[in-house]
């Protein structure tokens, strides 16, 4: 009857007359794809695997770093370096042996996107930045997968579910926000803080919609975005109507698809600066003896030995743009690619320089193919 | 005519109060243009505008105890 587990593990939930012996099967024969072993993707795992569901799918390709162990925690001090998407894989396991584990540690981009979610009943979108969730969120659309949407800014949080019919109406996270905010306007939790519990709470709530989704139990946020305020208790629910307009922004075929380029969407590019991959960003290193600025806080990890290079973060970059000699070649790179952005737009309006450079993927991506 | 407005993100820091009280305004649109003319940097932010949890165009109409909620994107996870 269950293929994974004997039925003692689920004993207590089974017992549930919204869940039974059916919902249990429903579970463990479901297969959930988390985008994101983060702050978010953490807790969701755990209950997914604790639930029992089938066949899990952990797409993450950043390193586990100290300051994540406050609300990443499926993640110890031991695993500091490590690839998240390993170590995550390895905990679930450890929580339900029976569960089959996918792991995915690439960047999420239009030309793997749709073959990884495909294979998988339900999403969860766990990731930090808006190109991703764009991306994220357009594949479902194309693939018609349920999207479970969560996100969090210092102490609130949003969440929904994406793309099921409820009431003859699907909606997505286009009807909600139909333009990506500027660059200058994002700050995610290494910029603007936030407290471990609140990812917490909102990837746990991730779990539960999926469980839902899948058992057919209670009622989903299909439609409807949740809004949770940790500091104060508050709530607040909206219900989201369909905006034709801003459907059509999305792909409407996997051609088209793979053609995207949502970091540009997300004005994550620029004629300002030109992004750059590793082997190029070596090639400059060696031929044009570039400013290399790490914009990364000073206690982030890895650390980086290989090159000499400044540390400026960037929250004090505006007031340390004397330390950068002006007409020289500027090459910037943070953790990931993303805040490296905001510096490159920052140093482009306010300094001289010969030509400026984004690592492209972040220090994370160049250090993996070391 | 009294509406309320609810301000969440980093539009609760831009705006004096979280919740609070205000006359005379009848669109959501009209709103929007009122916030930004005292708060410029709102018209640097995308945000989403709810009237009664429901999601407001700029005609939308206001009444009396609307209550108006202000809701930008979170990128964070």
């Amino acid at each position: 009857m269950y293929p994974n587990g004997n039925i003692q593990r689920y004993q207590k939930q089974i017992l549930l007359k919204e869940i039974g012996e059916e919902g249990q099967r429903l579970l463990c024969q479901a297969s959930v794809l988390v985008i994101g072993a983060g702050g978010l993707g953490c807790p969701a795992l755990q209950y997914l695997a604790a639930a029992g569901i089938g066949r899990i799918g952990i797409a993450d390709f950043d390193v586990v770093e100290i300051s994540n162990l406050h609300r990443q925690i499926l993640y110890t001090t031991e695993d500091l370096g490590v690839l998240k998407a390993e170590i995550a894989a390895k905990r679930v396991k450890l929580l339900n042996p029976a569960a089959q584990v996918e792991l995915f540690s690439e960047r999420m981009n239009p030309q793997n996107a749709l073959s990884i979610i495909a294979a998988f009943d339900v999403v969860i979108d766990g990731s930090d930045n808006f190109p991703t969730r764009y991306l994220v969120n357009d594949a479902c659309v194309l693939l018609d997968k349920p999207l479970v949407y969560g996100s969090v800014f210092r102490f609130e949080g949003q969440l929904s579910v994406f793309n099921v019919l409820n009431n003859g109406i699907k909606t997505n996270y286009r009807d909600l926000f139909p333009e990506p905010p500027d660059p200058s306007e994002v700050a995610d939790c290494n910029e603007a803080g936030v407290l471990g519990v609140l990812p917490g709470i909102i990837g746990t709530m991730q779990a539960n919609e999926a469980i839902k989704l899948i058992t057919g139990a209670g009622k989903t946020l299909s439609n409807r975005m949740f809004c949770y305020n940790a500091l104060n208790n508050s709530v607040y629910e909206l219900e989201i109507s369909p905006n034709p307009e801003a459907h059509k922004q999305i792909p409407d075929n996997p051609e088209a698809f793979r053609k995207m380029d949502y970091d540009w969407f997300c004005k994550m590019t620029a004629d300002d600066f030109t992004d750059i991959d590793g082997p190029t960003f070596d090639q400059l290193r060696q031929t044009k003896t570039p400013i290399i600025i790490d914009v990364r806080n000073l206690n982030e990890w890895p650390k980086v030995t290989e090159f000499e290079h400044l540390r400026i973060p960037l929250a004090e970059l505006e007031q340390n743009l004397d330390k950068i000699e002006p007409n020289r070649p500027v090459i910037i790179f943070c953790q990931t690619g993303v805040r490296s952005v905001t510096a490159a737009h920052l140093i482009a309006e306010k300094i001289q320089t010969q030509a400026i450079y984004n690592l492209k993927g972040g220090i994370i991506q160049w250090k993996s193919k070391l | 005519m009294t509406i309320k407005i609810i301000a969440f993100g980093k539009i609760a820091d831009i705006l004096p109060e979280q919740e609070w009280k205000m006359d005379g305004v009848q669109t959501s649109g009209a709103l929007r243009e009122q916030l930004e003319a005292s708060y410029p940097a709102l018209k640097d932010l995308r945000y989403l505008i709810a009237v009664d949890k429901k999601i407001a165009s700029d005609d939308s109409p206001l009444e009396d105890h609307s209550v108006v909620a202000l809701l930008p994107p979170f990128s964070g996870g």
